[in-house]
């Protein structure tokens, strides 16, 4: 199908985006990558009267590091992020998770922002987000606001944007001690949806056991979930396997994932134990288990 | 309100070209349509499929992701500026010494990720081949052939890479 008529702008600085934002409210939409709105747009799941494109605007592109914590402009294109120095040493689980987003083409053109704006239930960014307690930079004209992770995301498709605000960025803060990280999902694809993902960040100690974790999951609910039941037992457990699916199990537990045509409930839980099992293992770099 | 019609400028295959569409103008469409370069074709209209596939400022986009307005001043590539260019053939010819495509629907979109694919890895082995590819949809060949087809067009590339 072919979208439905709208009407085109393509501003070229901040404050003329967040006039046309006041200006149209709900009758616009922001235009980033498009990698997920055109779709929508060619479905007429969406038909905004106006349609705002950022691509013109290039002060919303950028990525820089303050003193270890990483600032990413929401326009940021995800395969300029994939391919930064500046993000692979700054935030190694924003790189990991990256390449997991969607096709070549789609990373190509799909943009950081987008992604956590448009908050897809099957979106790998939003666990990241949550996992290292990023801040959102929301801008309307005149004002500014730090939301954070833990508030921005509200259900499928839904952010804590209000009409006439705009994502501008997100800081990535690097946390204090001895990080370790991993992203993993299963899906039927490497690059694409995936059923269900985690984003993982544990503080190893001195003495090698976990002294902080912190873990989020998606596609097992209508938006990312820690998962804190599962983050005590790593942290208070001894090292181990019974730890590890203790923690796994915990995990499954703690969420309440939908059927649907891709895999059902029941899956999903056990593909969440096994994810956190899979994800802590790869950071311990411990084989054992299973 | 007016849906009125917007002027576009793309550079082609190395030809500029310019025209008034609607906003809502598919970049596919443009090409297709306005340009009479029907190589690019049009599976699933929602960027899944991959027949689209086309360079866009020298990376691969999805030609039905994008508006032709929104690109306005871009540089595109399609098939059709494939074989002008004697480097690139070596895919071409390893898609047909390989039988990799049947009914070649989905072909163009393969050989245009295949270009930005084996500039990116001049040296893949078969897991690579098989990750590059995942994004684009055959429902002939089964892929077994597609995939010996990149791998023959890596080995043939001059000087490994594209």
């Amino acid at each position: 199908m072919k979208p439905a008529p709208f009407e085109y702008v393509s501003p070229e600085s901040e404050e003329e985006v967040l006039d046309l934002l006041h200006q149209h409210g709900d009758d616009a939409r922001l235009l980033a990558g498009g990698q997920s709105l055109v779709p929508m747009l060619n479905l007429r799941i969406v038909q905004p009267e106006v349609i705002i494109d950022l691509g013109r605007c290039p002060s919303l592109a950028f990525i820089s590091a303050e003193n270890g914590t990483l600032v990413c402009g929401a326009m940021t294109r995800q395969m300029t992020a994939e391919r930064s120095p500046a993000v692979r040493e700054n935030c190694p689980l924003l790189a990991k998770a990256l390449p997991y987003l969607g096709g070549t083409a789609h990373r190509n053109r799909g943009t950081v922002g987008g992604t956590l704006a448009h908050a897809d239930r099957l979106a790998e960014l939003p666990a990241v987000a949550l996992a290292l307690d990023a801040e959102f930079i929301a801008r309307k004209s005149g004002s500014e606001r730090m939301i954070a992770a833990a508030d921005f995301f509200l259900t499928d498709l839904t952010t804590a944007l209000e009409e006439g605000e705009m994502l501008h960025s997100i800081r990535l803060p690097r946390a204090d001690g001895n990080h370790h990280t991993a992203f993993v999902e299963v899906g039927n694809r490497r690059h694409g949806f995936a059923i269900v993902g985690l984003a993982a960040a544990l503080e190893i100690a001195a003495d090698g056991t976990v002294a902080g974790a912190r873990l989020a999951a998606m596609g097992v609910g209508a938006a990312p979930v820690r998962l804190h039941e599962a983050e005590q037992i790593l942290v208070d457990g001894p090292a181990g396997d019974d730890t590890l699916r203790a923690a796994g199990e915990a995990a499954a537990q703690a969420i309440d994932p939908d059927d649907d045509i891709h895999a059902s409930a029941v899956y999903r839980r056990r593909l969440t134990s096994t994810l956190v099992r899979r994800a802590v293992q790869e950071i311990l770099g411990n084989e054992a288990g299973s | 309100m007016s849906f009125s019609k917007v002027e576009v400028r793309l550079t082609v295959n190395g030809t500029e070209y310019v025209r008034s569409v609607e906003p809502r103008y598919l970049l596919a469409d443009f090409l297709r349509h306005e340009l009479g370069l029907t190589g690019t074709h049009i599976g699933c209209e929602q960027g899944v499929c991959g027949a689209c596939t086309v360079l866009l400022d020298g990376r691969t986009a999805r030609s039905c992701l994008h508006f032709a307005v929104q690109v306005s001043g871009s540089e595109v590539t399609t098939i059709e500026g494939v074989s002008a260019d004697e480097s690139l053939k070596p895919i071409q010819d390893a898609f047909h010494h390989n039988h990799a495509l049947q009914c070649g629907y989905c072909t163009p979109g393969f050989v245009m990720t295949t270009v930005e694919f084996l500039k990116d890895n001049p040296a893949p082995d078969e897991a690579a081949i098989r990750r590059g590819l995942t994004n684009n949809v055959c429902r002939c060949t089964g892929y077994v052939n597609i995939i010996k087809a990149v791998a023959e067009a890596a080995d043939n590339m001059p000087g490994g890479e594209g």
